[in-house]
C-alpha cells in the first residue's frame, strides 16, 4: 500500500504546483512600485505645450494615472471604463505614451476624453521611470503620492468594480 | 538471493546514472542560459545599428551591450534586452547609454533597473529568503535522493547478508518442526 502512496504523493505535488503555475498569468509582473512614492516627472499638456504639469501638482488628493496611446489596441478596449472612472469623480490623468501629438489629438476626438488632462511622454522616459513595460497601464496614487495599485493591460470591468473602485473609495477618492 | 541483489545493484547503478544525467542536463542548461547570451553577442550588436542609434564610442557601446545581457527584457520575456528588439528593449538600451554616460556604473544601472521593474529583470535572480528554494532546491533534492539511495543499499544489503547466513540451530529447530520430521 505504501508504495503506491508515494508516488501517488508526489503526483498530487506536482499537479498541484502545475495548476498553480495555469492559472499565473506570466505577463503580469508584479511592480515593485507599489506602496512606494510615485516617481517624479514634469511634463507638458496636450494641447497646451506651454503648460507643465509635475508630480507635487498632484498631490492632496488621490488620482489615477492611465497609460495610453493611439497605436494601442487594448487601449481602446478599456477607454470606456476609463471614462466610467472618471465619471466615478475620480480625478484621471492621461499619460499619452511614445504616440504623436496629432495622432493623440485625433484619437481622443474620435473616442471622446475623459481625462482630466493629459500629459505627453513623447519619448517613453517617464514611462520607464513608473516600470511602464506595456500599455495600457493604469496606477492608483493616493493623496500623498504614494502608489497604492498597479493594474497591467486593459481595464476589465470586473477589476474596476473589484479592485480599482473599493480601492479609491478606501483612499477616500 | 545474490542475483535479486544483482539485480537491484545493476538497477540502483541505473538510477544513479539517471539522476547524474539529470544533474547534468541541469547544469548544462543553467550553463547555457548564462553563456547563451555573451555567446551570441556579437550578433546582438550587429543587431543593434537597425534598432538604435549607435553611439560612435565602441567602448561604450560594449558596456552598454554587457548590461543589457544580464537584464531580461518584459516584453519578450525570455530574451535579454541585449537581444531583443522590443521598443521597450530599444528604450532600456538608450537607458543604460544614458545612465553610463552620466558617469553611473553598472550595480546603480542594474539597482534603477529593479526599483523600476523588480527582480524580474535580473536574469540571475539574488539569493534573499523568497528564493532560497530555487538556488537551494535542486541540491536539497540530490542530497535527498543520494541519502534515499545509500539508505535503500544499505537495507538490501543487510537483507542479503541475512538471507546468506547459514541457520541458527533455533532456525533449523523451527524448520524440522514446520516440516513435521522428526530427525534430520
Amino acid at each position: 500500500m505504501k508504495r503506491y502512496l508515494i508516488p501517488l504523493a508526489v503526483f498530487v505535488v506536482l499537479a498541484g504546483f502545475l495548476a498553480v503555475g495555469l492559472r499565473l498569468n506570466p505577463r503580469e509582473v508584479p511592480s515593485p512600485l507599489v506602496d512606494k512614492p510615485a516617481p517624479a516627472f514634469e511634463l507638458a499638456r496636450l494641447g497646451a505645450p506651454g503648460q507643465r504639469v509635475a508630480h507635487t501638482d498632484l498631490r492632496g488628493r488621490p488620482w489615477v494615472l492611465n497609460v495610453w496611446a493611439s497605436w494601442c489596441l487594448p487601449c481602446l478596449a478599456e477607454h470606456p471604463l476609463v471614462g466610467e472612472l472618471a465619471r466615478s469623480g475620480v480625478t484621471v490623468v492621461g499619460l499619452n505614451y511614445k504616440d504623436k501629438t496629432e495622432d493623440a489629438t485625433q484619437w481622443l476626438a474620435r473616442h471622446g476624453d475623459p481625462y482630466a488632462m493629459v500629459l505627453v511622454d513623447r519619448d517613453g522616459a517617464v514611462g520607464i521611470d513608473w516600470g511602464v513595460y506595456g500599455v495600457p497601464e493604469t496606477f492608483i496614487v493616493d493623496k500623498d503620492g504614494i502608489i497604492r495599485h498597479k493594474h497591467i493591460g486593459p481595464i476589465t470591468p470586473q477589476a474596476l468594480r473589484e479592485d480599482i473602485l473599493p480601492l479609491l473609495r478606501r483612499l477616500g477618492g | 538471493m545474490a542475483e535479486r541483489a544483482g539485480a537491484f545493484c545493476a538497477r540502483a547503478a541505473a538510477l544513479l546514472a539517471a539522476a547524474v544525467l539529470v544533474l547534468g542536463a541541469v547544469i548544462a542548461t543553467a550553463r547555457a542560459q548564462t553563456a547563451g547570451p555573451a555567446a551570441d553577442a556579437p550578433a546582438a550588436v550587429t543587431a543593434a545599428p537597425q534598432a538604435v542609434p549607435l553611439s560612435d564610442d565602441p567602448a561604450l557601446e560594449a558596456e552598454v551591450m554587457r548590461i543589457a545581457h544580464d537584464l531580461r527584457c518584459l516584453v519578450c520575456q525570455n530574451e535579454t534586452i541585449a537581444a531583443s528588439n522590443a521598443d521597450l528593449a530599444v528604450d532600456l538600451r538608450g537607458q543604460i547609454r544614458s545612465q553610463l554616460r552620466a558617469g553611473r556604473n553598472e550595480r546603480e544601472i542594474i539597482e534603477y533597473m529593479v526599483e523600476r521593474y523588480g527582480d524580474f529583470v535580473l536574469f540571475k535572480p539574488p539569493v534573499k529568503p523568497t528564493t532560497w528554494l530555487l538556488w537551494g532546491g535542486p541540491f536539497v533534492l540530490l542530497v535527498a535522493m543520494a541519502g534515499w539511495l545509500a539508505h535503500m543499499l544499505r537495507r538490501r544489503r543487510a537483507e542479503v547478508a541475512a538471507a546468506q547466513a547459514p541457520l541458527s540451530d533455533e532456525e533449523r529447530r523451527r524448520a524440522r518442526e514446520l516440516l513435521g520430521t522428526g530427525a534430520e
